[in-house]
């Protein structure tokens, strides 16, 4: 076990307490720390950056997380409906979960582009309105969410071997009971795998809040030629929409070297993550059945 | 013919209205599911469609290549150090796989078997690293390989995975608790080790689970954005597929054709990896949720 519980310390344990030292000292990595006190905390009021961060990481996890949660639950519904070619419609439905995320986001801000992409000349052609997609800040974190979607092969695997485990009995006994369709689905399957679904929520809340690549990518490329990496040139783009709170982080921390001030962000993600987690945990109580929390 | 129709034609009108419905919600079913199908693949479509066009033809309005211009796929060879990008991609990925297999097969043994102080709240620090988002850490994993001195390199992206990875750890535990015990203790009883048992019982019982494992790593590495972005994205010879094509338009000038064909290619081991390992996917991804 050795060899590993050095592992655990090097890799987790004590980055873990470092991150909470640095987050109180002022740091460039290249004279030692410096203690400042809550200075870090403090400047989070002042940032201008912080708060926009805040609420995109927000709105994936008002938005984002339902969405794609409730669509993985709709396909592997589907799915699981399908008499032939299930086998087939799995491996279609799971095929662009593969896609390497920087592939998929490239491909997708090239799909939604601006009038010269396919989507936008098909509306053309329909005689419909092109919207801007990934150049519109009301509208990049919902093309994000389409991509998200359709990289929803995961959970979908995930939900359709818990529907096929619901115990055929209980929809006979329902259907005798005089159940229609969607009775069935909202008294038997949903209860059934309801602790599937916490499973869902709470990794997707989980990677919502780190959510980056997809972010940084589509605001980089679809922000221009400028965008190398490093440069910041478009972060965000457009407007700051794309500027979720580990991209902040990461500009402060590894752009700017604001070590402390990154691990201040990093502390208070921590933070967070923990609050919702254990929120989840304890509703689950009210509508997971059969369990207390997970495990 | 009228016999036929005859005897369909049911005595009672509820049972055919309801028939009827049936019918009709089958093929809104089938509809709503042939619908997604396409949706799901029609991205392929258009990106494969990008790749052999003229540059000229993907700002058009026109959505069918013509003439196909195959040869955008020598292009990227020769205007980008696409090979080198995907050695680094592969090194990286491979040494990672070794390294998760090595470090995480024994522990999850120990966690799932054998009987020690502190096993519980090892555990508990296993499910702990899986749930921490990973910027949470990465300040201090940063200064310490900077001072290393080895930032620029693939080394802080490949070592740490020698160490034990949280999420295979507890795959592979959750999956070892499924063999039956009996196994592992006549081989005791047969006066055999543990790391003998682990090796000659367990490792070959738990095969699916370590194959699962094994892509999972393999997939991570190779996908991975924010670990390149960080350590090697101002070190362009040691740059990985994902940070090469995310500056790829700024940084080469190429035009969507181009860069859509280095999507393709960059997307395309990965599918050939799924079809060639399709089981050992479905299995892998159903144990993580059944089980978590």
């Amino acid at each position: 076990m050795s060899p590993w519980v050095i592992g655990f310390s090097v890799f987790f344990a004590y980055p873990l307490v470092t991150t909470a030292y640095l987050s109180f000292t002022h740091y460039d990595l290249l004279s030692s720390p410096r203690w400042v006190g809550l200075a870090n905390y403090r400047f989070m009021g002042a940032d201008p950056n912080f708060w926009p961060g805040v609420r995109n990481s927000l709105w994936m996890i008002v938005f984002f997380v339902p969405a794609t949660v409730v669509f993985a639950f709709c396909v592997a519904l589907t799915v699981s409906k399908a008499r032939r070619g299930a086998g087939v419609l799995r491996t279609i439905f799971y095929l662009p979960t593969l896609a390497p995320p920087v592939a998929a986001t490239l491909g997708f801000v090239y799909l939604f582009n601006a009038r010269t992409g396919p989507v936008d000349k098909i509306l053309g052609w329909l005689h419909l309105p092109q919207p801007l997609w990934f150049d519109d800040p009301h509208l990049s974190k919902p093309s994000l969410t389409l991509l998200g979607m359709w990289g929803v092969g995961t959970i979908m695997i995930i939900f359709l071997a818990s529907l096929l485990d619901v115990p055929e009995q209980l929809y006979e006994a329902a259907e005798l009971d005089g159940a229609n369709a969607w009775q069935r689905l909202v008294h038997v399957t949903l209860p059934a795998i309801s602790p599937v679904i916490l499973f869902a929520v709470v990794t997707g809340v989980i990677d919502a809040l780190q959510y980056f690549t997809q972010g940084y990518v589509a605001g980089t490329v679809a922000g221009g030629g400028d965008s190398g990496v490093g440069s910041g040139g478009s972060l965000g783009y457009p407007e700051g929409s794309t500027l979720f709170y580990p991209v902040w982080l990461f500009q402060q921390g590894f752009q700017y070297f604001n070590m402390g001030y990154a691990s201040a962000m990093a502390v208070a993600l921590f933070v967070i993550a923990l609050a919702v987690t254990i929120v989840l945990l304890r509703s689950a109580r009210h509508w997971v059945s059969g369990v207390e929390g997970v495990q | 013919m009228t016999s036929t129709v005859a005897t369909r034609v049911d005595p009672l009108p509820t049972p055919s209205r309801q028939r009827r419905q049936h019918v009709l919600l089958l093929v809104a079913q089938h509809s709503i599911t042939i619908a997604l199908a396409i949706a799901f693949l029609v991205p392929f479509v258009f990106i494969t469609l990008t790749a052999l066009m003229t540059d000229g033809q993907a700002l058009s309005p026109r959505l069918w290549p013509s003439p196909f211009r195959w040869s955008n796929f020598y292009d990227v060879f020769a205007n980008t150090d696409l090979l080198r990008y995907a050695g680094n991609t592969l090194l990286y990925a491979g040494l990672s796989t070794v390294g998760v297999l090595l470090s995480s097969v024994p522990v999850a043994y120990a966690l799932a078997r054998l009987r020690w102080r502190g096993r519980n709240l090892a555990l508990i620090i296993v499910l702990a690293a899986m749930m921490l988002p990973s910027q949470v850490t990465i300040v201090p994993q940063y200064v310490m390989f900077a001072k290393l001195g080895w930032v620029g390199h693939l080394s802080p992206l490949i070592v740490p995975n020698f160490f034990g990875d949280a999420f295979s750890i507890f795959l592979l535990r959750q999956f070892f608790l499924t063999i039956p015990e009996e196994y592992s203790d006549s081989a005791r009883c047969d006066g055999a080790g543990e790391w003998r048992i682990l090796l000659k019982v367990v490792v070959p019982l738990a095969r699916p689970a370590i194959a699962a494992v094994g892509l999972f790593s393999f997939l991570y590495a190779w996908n991975d954005f924010f670990g390149p972005l960080l350590y090697v994205g101002e070190a362009r010879g040691n740059w990985t597929l994902s940070v090469a094509l995310a500056n790829f338009r700024s940084l080469y000038h190429v035009q969507w054709n181009l860069t859509m064909a280095a999507t393709l290619l960059f997307m395309l081991p990965v599918v050939l990896l799924f079809f060639a390992a399709q089981k050992a996917f479905v299995q892998g991804v159903t144990l993580t949720g059944v089980k978590g």
